[in-house]
């Protein structure tokens, strides 16, 4: 989309204008790389006055101009700093404001936080959300976090393999995934009885006095906040149940005990295809 | 680490570094020194009348015209190869980049005799450069092609990697901000090799300063019209003119240094921007969005 490659087949429109011929430098388009690409040689303040200055905007316009910008995005005390001398997220903040300082159409950021470390992506995500609400330009964020994805989303994408599998807002494709892959790419999935299902919509009994199915608890995994159970149903077939710190004290799993399972909540379940 | 390791380890440097100094002092600072020496021996007036007689002085001369045609030649041809070796990739690619490895393989007095063999009024060339008037061997342009030649891989083999290993992503990024072509190479892609290119640009100035091989066969060292400095100071020795010899070797080791001088240095304001070790705190001064700056 940004025209640093050429497609092979298809049309590129921003706004309703074609812009598939067009050339990189006259899209209008704001991008972001993974490892940033800092002007290595240049300081903070001058990386962010590049577009401008090749735009042969006046100097003050453009000093107000990289002020302001550096101001939102948090970094205005490293301005005379160069990019070596600065953490990966200041540098992914100052290829931010970089970006937006020629005012683009099209913000397109691929796969912007995939460097950092996992607080530190974290931090970010929230702050480009509340970002992205006071400056309003449509964004375009490439990302293999599905967590991410859900978190900072208005709408979602999901391609695999280099088609198009569904859009739409994140919790519809949750709930109503198109298709197995979206269902097993947005979020846990376990196979049982036959469907795929989400394992925290998996109850777990002491008895049958519910209903449900017979199974054996195999492994119990405890995840911090969450609990994980690993059963194997009369059938033979293997299935795991996501339950919370809270449920799975009440529940009493312990490995070799006899259970009941059976499935609640609506929504997600899908047939189990042979092309897993 | 105790005192009594920590001392093996530094008695353990010396003679290693008595070592490392000695095989340099051996090889270049003994030899050099006593050129200095014997230049000055029968003193400064001697050295300097035995260097500025007509032919010395036209020999200087003519080496600094062929540095000053020849150097920028190659550095504008090697930036231009590296560019297209490191941005772009087409059938024999490899092909270019050893053909210019090749004068580093071959003598320089191979590569004279090839010119020669080109251009001289029996070459490939000749009948037609002889038609036009054109005098390439035994001549000026003779030495400028030659020095050229010999001197052809240096800017390339230093600017090349630097442009391989910091990859296309910041002129990407220049383009995308909206930057054309030679706005990108200008103010992203030449500081970014700046210290390869001078140190490319220092070691093609030193080759063409003392080429001998290639400049003696394609030049004919006729004194006062195709004579070199560094042919100057061989036939100073051939004619048992020793001190026109090492004044003459004085002033062309003086000229390297100076170019080693003033293009391979590294001020310090570039240090800061390639130090990697120097690091602000780590992310999590990270402000929320509705707090002020710190």
């Amino acid at each position: 989309m940004a025209g640093l490659e050429v497609p092979d087949t298809g049309t590129v429109e921003i706004d309703g204008e074609d812009v598939t011929n067009v050339a990189v430098r006259d899209r209008g388009i704001g991008f972001c790389f993974q490892h940033y690409a800092p002007f290595r040689h240049m300081t903070v303040r001058k990386n962010v006055a590049f577009g401008l200055e090749v735009r042969k905007l006046p100097k003050r316009e453009i000093a107000a101009r990289v002020d302001e910008l550096l101001e939102l995005v948090k970094i205005r005390h490293l301005a005379d700093r160069y990019p070596a001398q600065l953490s990966g997220g200041q540098r992914q903040r100052m290829a931010l404001a970089r970006a937006l300082a020629i005012e683009p159409r099209v913000l397109l950021l691929d796969e912007p936080f995939g460097a950092l470390d996992a607080q530190v992506r974290q931090q970010l995500r929230v702050w480009l959300r509340e970002l992205h609400t006071s400056i309003a330009v449509t964004t375009l964020l490439v990302t293999h976090d599905q967590e991410e994805a859900m978190e900072v989303a208005d709408r979602l994408a999901i391609i695999n393999e280099g088609r198009l599998e569904q859009v739409g807002a994140p919790t519809d494709m949750y709930d109503n995934p198109a298709n197995e892959f979206v269902m097993k790419f947005l979020g846990p999935a376990t196979k049982f009885l036959g469907r795929w299902v989400r394992p925290h919509d998996l109850v777990v009994h002491p008895d049958s006095a519910f209903g449900g199915q017979p199974a054996v608890v195999e492994r119990v995994t405890h995840l911090g906040f969450e609990i994980r159970a690993d059963l194997r149903l009369a059938t033979g077939q293997e299935c795991w149940v996501q339950l919370s710190r809270g449920s799975a004290a009440e529940s009493h799993l312990v490995k070799g005990e006899s259970v009941w399972v059976s499935l609640v909540g609506a929504g997600d379940e899908l047939p189990v295809t042979t092309r897993t | 680490m105790t005192t009594a390791r920590k001392g093996r380890r530094s008695r353990a440097k010396w003679p290693l570094r008595v070592l490392a100094l000695g095989y340099v002092a051996l090889l270049i600072i003994l030899p050099v020194g006593t050129v200095f020496f014997r230049a000055f021996q029968h003193g400064i007036g001697t050295a300097w009348s035995a260097v500025t007689t007509p032919d010395a002085i036209h020999a200087l001369m003519l080496t600094l015209l062929v540095v000053a045609v020849a150097v920028p030649l190659n550095t504008v041809f090697g930036v231009g190869v590296s560019l297209i070796l490191a941005r772009h990739r087409f059938p024999g690619a490899w092909l270019l980049d050893a053909l210019v490895d090749i004068p580093l393989a071959i003598s320089p007095v191979i590569i004279g005799l090839s010119l020669l063999l080109v251009y001289g009024k029996t070459g490939w060339f000749g009948n037609w450069l002889a038609a036009r008037g054109i005098e390439v061997i035994f001549s000026v342009p003779g030495i400028i092609m030659a020095s050229a030649a010999v001197s052809l891989p240096y800017v390339v083999r230093e600017v090349l990697p630097v442009l391989q290993e910091i990859g296309d992503e910041q002129e990407q990024a220049a383009a995308t901000l909206g930057a054309k072509p030679f706005t990108t190479f200008r103010r992203i892609t030449l500081p970014s090799i700046r210290s390869g290119l001078a140190y490319g640009v220092t070691l093609t100035t030193a080759r063409v300063l003392g080429e001998f091989g290639a400049v003696a066969v394609v030049s004919g060292d006729i004194a006062g019209h195709t004579q070199t400095m560094t042919l100057f100071i061989s036939d100073s020795i051939g004619n048992l003119d020793p001190t026109a010899a090492y004044a003459g070797a004085v002033i062309l080791a003086l000229l390297a240094l100076g170019v080693l001088a003033v293009l391979a240095r590294r001020p310090e304001g570039r240090r800061r921007w390639q130090s990697r070790s120097d690091r602000s705190a780590s992310d999590s001064e990270l402000p929320l969005l509705s707090t002020t700056s710190a």
